[in-house]
């Protein structure tokens, strides 16, 4: 289907954008609204901007938030990528079904039965809960969407490149870091952003987990919508859709620069070898 | 060695902190309430060894189960979310469908392009999401202020805190889980077919009934699961945007934890709603082995 839209095609798309990125811009322009009210526009204005800085405790949250969300992001690509190398490349082993069924099922459970959980296991272990327990939650969810991102990678590609390494006499972790890691680090990539997004969003399983002084940006944010649409909450959201967007941008340009460089390499390598 | 040692990092941590957290969950619904904290009475008791395991025998009753299932609150929270869920589901494809078929017959080096935009707002915090719809949805909010300036209505309309917030909350939500798996299906389907559907005298309807759309199956099929699925359990959405009336378990567990801090009960209704789950879970399961197998 080259060429051009037909009128049909679109208006569809025309609309279901517009659906889907009008109230996020309407946001945005609310944010910088000078009047209180939110459906009375007063102007333009950056006092609601100037107002969060001096907001002390939305500034703890927005920084232990950032703390959690690096730390959890790190940890989990690492055990998700360990857990997609042990699903694509281990073969059987007692167990195998079980360890795939933990990958697959948080990615399906409802939030509030993984918080509740969480947060009954830290209850019966005794551990004091706050920033390491939301940490432990947000890892456990996101190494299993890290897995399914890292898994997808392993299956295309060629093993044969990996064997060749080893019977060239490098050992398996020599062929892991400087064979396999290479290959796949664009899918480790956009694992940790997938990771880190994920656990700078949650909501519910941090509520569970976290305990007294450790309060998340969600968590504060939730706490003050319920009470209303206030232009702070607005320009809190701006700043966060802000850095989010700038941020898949950033890395989708970059990805995509370093899957080009990778297939002109291997078209020299399949040219050199014909 | 090495390779017992990568199993066992991954292994262990999913067995402490998913499997272990979830046996924890079964054991306290079976307990009794009790006032302290933890506020719950143990019936397995591991330090009394085996007369422990008696003693849970003897006194194991589900009497947290019966409480939920007697109680008139939680069996009609279990179908109503089912009900939302289901009819947000539908809602969502009837979106989605158009938004889908206009990118796969859109200009090939437009479609990454395309599929970048409706992956976008993914990344957006979905609270952040949730909560712009409650400046448009609101009694004094934009949607009201646009329709009685266009001369549509004389009196706001509530839309806010109802179920039909909620719908249009997971729609919106949930719109690019619907869009992706069905531009995936329909994006396969050659212009040849539909071209000789033409041929032979088939109208543009027509063709597309009979030939697009039952191609598309496997799209709308996966596309409702990963709808259907988290919609049930959802908590933000019916929080902010639905009202008194309306009634869902994720926001049910919620207050019974939080407000009455029943731990028990929770937990029994945590330990059904997983129950619910399971068979749509399965279904969708196999038929994702399905579609990979006729991919294959």
């Amino acid at each position: 289907m080259s060429g051009r839209f037909s009128w049909f095609n679109a208006t569809s798309i025309g609309l279901g954008f517009a659906f889907l990125y009008i109230p996020i811009l309407l946001l945005v322009i609310y944010s910088f609204n000078e009047s209180k009210l939110v459906t009375v526009w007063g102007g333009w204005s950056t006092k609601w901007y100037a107002g969060l800085l001096d907001n002390e405790g939305l500034m703890n949250a927005a920084w232990v938030t950032l703390r959690v969300a690096l730390l959890s992001a790190t940890i989990a690509t690492v055990l998700g990528t360990l857990a997609a190398i042990v699903l694509v490349r281990m073969g059987r082993f007692p167990g195998r079904t079980l360890f795939s069924g933990m990958i697959f099922a948080p990615l399906v459970m409802p939030e509030v039965i993984t918080g509740l959980s969480l947060l009954l296991l830290f209850v019966a272990i005794g551990f004091d809960r706050g920033f390491w327990t939301v940490t432990v939650a947000h890892v456990t969810f996101s190494m299993c969407y890290a897995a399914v991102v890292v898994q997808a990678r392993l299956f295309d590609f060629d093993k044969s490149v990996e064997e060749a390494a080893m019977d060239l006499g490098a050992t398996p972790v020599k062929t892991f870091f400087e064979v396999t890691l290479p290959i796949i680090a664009p899918s480790v990539i956009s694992a940790w952003l997938l990771s880190f997004t994920l656990s700078l969003d949650d909501l519910v399983i941090a509520s569970f987990a976290t305990g007294p002084g450790a309060t998340t940006l969600p968590m504060k944010i939730y706490s003050q919508v319920r009470l209303g649409v206030t232009p702070e909450i607005n320009a809190i959201s701006t700043l966060m859709i802000g850095v989010v967007t700038l941020g898949v941008l950033v890395a989708s340009y970059t990805t995509k620069r370093a899957a080009a460089r990778q297939r002109r390499e291997t078209r020299a390598v399949d040219a050199g070898a014909a | 060695m090495r390779r017992w040692s990568v199993i066992a990092v991954p292994y262990f941590w999913l067995l402490l902190f998913f499997l272990v957290p979830f046996i924890i969950v079964l054991k306290i619904s079976l307990s009794d309430v009790a006032t302290a904290i933890p506020p719950y009475i143990p019936v397995l008791d591991f330090s009394q060894g085996l007369s422990g395991i008696s003693d849970f025998f003897a006194e194991l009753d589900f009497e947290n189960y019966a409480f939920v299932f007697s109680d008139e609150l939680y069996v009609s929270a279990y179908w109503s979310s089912l009900k939302i869920a289901a009819l947000s589901t539908f809602f969502t494809l009837i979106i989605a469908y158009p938004i889908a078929y206009g990118m796969a017959r859109a200009p090939r080096e437009w479609q990454p392009t395309l599929v970048m935009l409706v992956i976008l707002p993914f990344w957006t915090s979905f609270l952040i999401r949730v909560y712009a719809w409650m400046g448009i949805l609101k009694k004094e909010g934009l949607l009201n202020l646009l329709l009685m300036n266009l001369g549509l209505i004389d009196e706001p309309l509530t839309i806010l805190n109802t179920n039909t917030a909620v719908y249009i909350g997971i729609a919106y939500s949930y719109l690019p889980f619907m869009i992706l798996p069905l531009y995936a299906s329909l994006e396969k389907i050659s212009p040849a077919l539909l071209e000789a559907a033409e041929d032979l005298g088939s109208r543009p309807w027509r063709a597309f009934w009979q030939v697009t759309f039952p191609l598309s199956i496997p799209g709308v099929v996966a596309g409702c699961f990963l709808v259907f699925i988290p919609a049930v359990g959802e908590f933000v959405i019916p929080d902010l945007l639905g009202g008194s009336e309306t009634l869902m378990i994720g926001k049910t567990l919620w207050n019974e934890f939080f407000n009455n801090r029943d731990w028990p009960v929770s937990s029994a209704v945590a330990v059904i709603l997983l129950l619910v789950l399971v068979i749509p879970i399965v279904l969708f399961q196999r038929n994702q082995q399905k579609q990979r197998e006729a991919g294959a």
